[in-house]
């Protein structure tokens, strides 16, 4: 399958769109900044004031990257699950990787007050919530290989998934039971995802997580093409099924559980951009989709993030809620237009 | 060794097939035996439930064997791997594609995996394959349509195209007659032998169409109730090895015309 020049001019002009987002992005929040002035800043001449530069370099940028690597990461997880599932409702938490990372941070949260006093402050900093989070989700992917290396029906491996994802979410809620109000509130803020507050080194990791992700993925490109015919017939063109299914699980846990790590588990995007991607390339090659998937990704990430800040406000809403409400519709609008779902 | 010997690709020697389970085997069919030879056109029939895609699931090392073994090219098929038994022997099965969002060039190009590059690119040998599959199966003018806007019977053509595009010396087809309407079925029955006989690949298929594959096989493998036959449709016709296939009550095999007749 090859990559005709449309796609090529398709994928420039999302790439142009990026990076629109990207600066309008930077541009907008409590406080508004000239988009020239950030332009400025990147180029090392600094700023007419230099809050502003502290705000791009320190809190805006970092939450800009962190946005386009969660919504690419996410989206290109999606996509590598509904190909080896065969089933347009896969998403990248289908195998219960959010529900393990919610436990690893309801265990933190719920279970901190057991601690008390200083040590339980400690334990509730910024990263230890990743590494609480980032336990959780690694868990569930164990179990899930685990089961992976046993059982040959992928259908099978995806109910398990589901299952493992249950069990760890009545887990949570057995906890949140014999929590108190102050703790639910914070677990519950956790659960709504929060894209800012990453410090470089938080980005420099989730970067390096979706690095790996996506070049799993880029070489599975060929596998997942193959799958398309379903599993027997990939078989039968040499595709080796378990190997490939376990490289396909590796990826989408390594990109979506650092991700669920670092921003909290962000529905949606993982579910609804690969079905985007589909109705406007008309393709099923992983190779157009793939990157096509990567961009509208981060693309629609921003623009929800950017809508999240409420420009010119002091407020900044859950972009959990923000996801939903601006890409469910998109995609039932879709749906109703076109009267076809591709798959 | 004699010339027929040599040409011998495909041989189940005390073949037995089925399932098995922790307790026991669950044998569907067994003293399978049978050589064909390379460029012939081979049908598999029997009643429903016999075992036809349990042996051909196992011929194509889709399953294992439970007893016996199979020669692929004089060698024991449990030796190859996956990706070597690409290159030797494609498939069309009764299952659809799981996505129908391909074109019809892609998922003829998706044959030729077993050849290409670890990212699919296609090479000016592959596109050649391609567009020889395209002619042979007359689906030139289908290819860019995609899978979801083709009728059974031209779906079918593109599912043997795609088998012709990986290109390899035996074809196995699980019931591609099945849907079709009776010029589909002798269309995609006659397109198989021309391909038999022009390319001098080996086809076995596994059909219904018992008094259509009589007229067009080189050799049929008949599975009956207890037993397995394999020989030239005439020869199986005088040792009445079709009579016991079905109940003789309902329905009765007529050695003169080669047809099943209705039973009043």
């Amino acid at each position: 399958m090859q990559i005709s020049q449309t796609y090529r001019l398709q994928f420039f002009v999302l790439f142009i769109a990026l990076i629109a987002a990207f600066l309008v992005n930077l541009s907008i929040g409590s406080v508004s900044i000239p988009i020239d002035e950030i332009v400025s800043i990147f180029s090392g001449n600094g700023a007419s004031k230099e809050t502003w530069r502290y705000i791009i370099m320190d809190y805006r940028l970092p939450k800009a990257i962190t946005a386009m690597l969660a919504g690419g990461g996410l989206a290109v997880s999606g996509l590598l699950m509904q190909t080896l599932f065969r089933n347009p409702l896969a998403g990248p938490f289908v195998l219960g990787l959010s529900s393990g990372a919610s436990l690893g941070v309801a265990i933190l949260i719920l279970g901190a007050s057991a601690f008390g006093g200083f040590f339980g402050t400690l334990l509730l900093s910024q990263w230890s919530l990743v590494v609480a989070s980032a336990l959780g989700s690694f868990l569930v992917l164990l179990a899930v290989l685990a089961v992976t290396f046993r059982i040959k029906d992928t259908m099978a491996i995806l109910i398990i998934g589901l299952m493992f994802g249950s069990v760890t979410t009545a887990v949570v809620s057995v906890l949140s039971y014999f929590s108190n109000a102050e703790q639910l509130q914070q677990y519950i803020f956790w659960s709504f995802g929060s894209l800012g507050n990453q410090s470089w080194q938080g980005v420099l990791i989730l970067s390096l997580c979706f690095i790996a992700g996506i070049l799993l993925s880029v070489f599975s490109s060929k596998s997942l093409n193959g799958l398309l015919l379903g599993e027997n017939y990939a078989k039968s063109m040499g595709l080796h099924i378990k190997r490939t299914t376990f490289i396909i699980i590796l990826a989408t846990s390594i990109l979506a559980g650092s991700i669920t790590a670092f921003v909290g588990p962000i529905a949606f995007v993982g579910l609804a951009v690969p079905h985007l991607v589909r109705q406007f390339y008309k393709t099923s090659n992983h190779l157009v989709l793939l990157p096509a998937v990567l961009l509208c990704g981060s693309l629609l990430m921003l623009i929800c993030d950017t809508v999240a800040q409420l420009p010119f406000s002091e407020f900044t809403l859950p972009i959990n809620a923000i996801t939903s409400l601006i890409g469910a519709p998109v995609v039932i609008w879709l749906l109703v237009r076109k009267r076809k779902l591709f798959f | 060794m004699n010339s027929e010997e040599k040409n011998i690709i495909l041989e189940a020697r005390n073949l037995s097939v089925g399932y098995s389970t922790k307790d026991a085997d669950s044998v569907i069919a067994e003293a399978v035996n049978f050589s064909i030879l390379k460029g012939e056109l081979v049908g598999l029939v029997g009643a429903n439930g016999i075992g036809k895609s349990t042996l051909l699931r196992t011929l194509t090392g889709m399953q294992n064997a439970l007893d016996g073994t199979i020669f692929l090219n004089g060698r024991n098929l449990n030796e190859y791997s996956s990706f070597q038994l690409a290159t030797h022997l494609s498939v069309v099965l009764t299952e659809a594609p799981a996505s129908k969002n391909l074109s019809v060039l892609e998922m003829i190009s998706l044959g030729r995996q077993p050849y290409t590059n670890w990212i699919g690119t296609l090479s000016e040998e592959d596109k050649k394959a391609i567009n020889f599959a395209l002619e042979a199966t007359e689906t030139t003018t289908l290819a860019h349509r995609k899978c979801y806007e083709l009728s059974d019977g031209q779906m079918q053509r593109v599912a043997i195209a795609r088998a012709l595009a990986q290109d390899t010396p035996i074809i196995i087809l699980d019931e591609p007659t099945t849907h079709l309407d009776i010029y589909h079925r002798a269309y995609v029955l006659k397109l198989l032998k021309k391909l038999a006989s022009e390319t001098q690949k080996t086809i076995l298929f596994s059909t219904h169409e018992i008094d259509l594959a009589i007229q067009l096989t080189d050799k049929l493998l008949v599975m009956a109730t207890n037993a397995t036959y394999f020989d030239d449709p005439c020869k199986l016709i005088e040792a009445g090895r079709f009579d016991s296939l079905f109940p003789k009550e309902t329905i009765d095999f007529d050695g003169k015309t080669g047809r099943f007749k209705i039973k009043n």
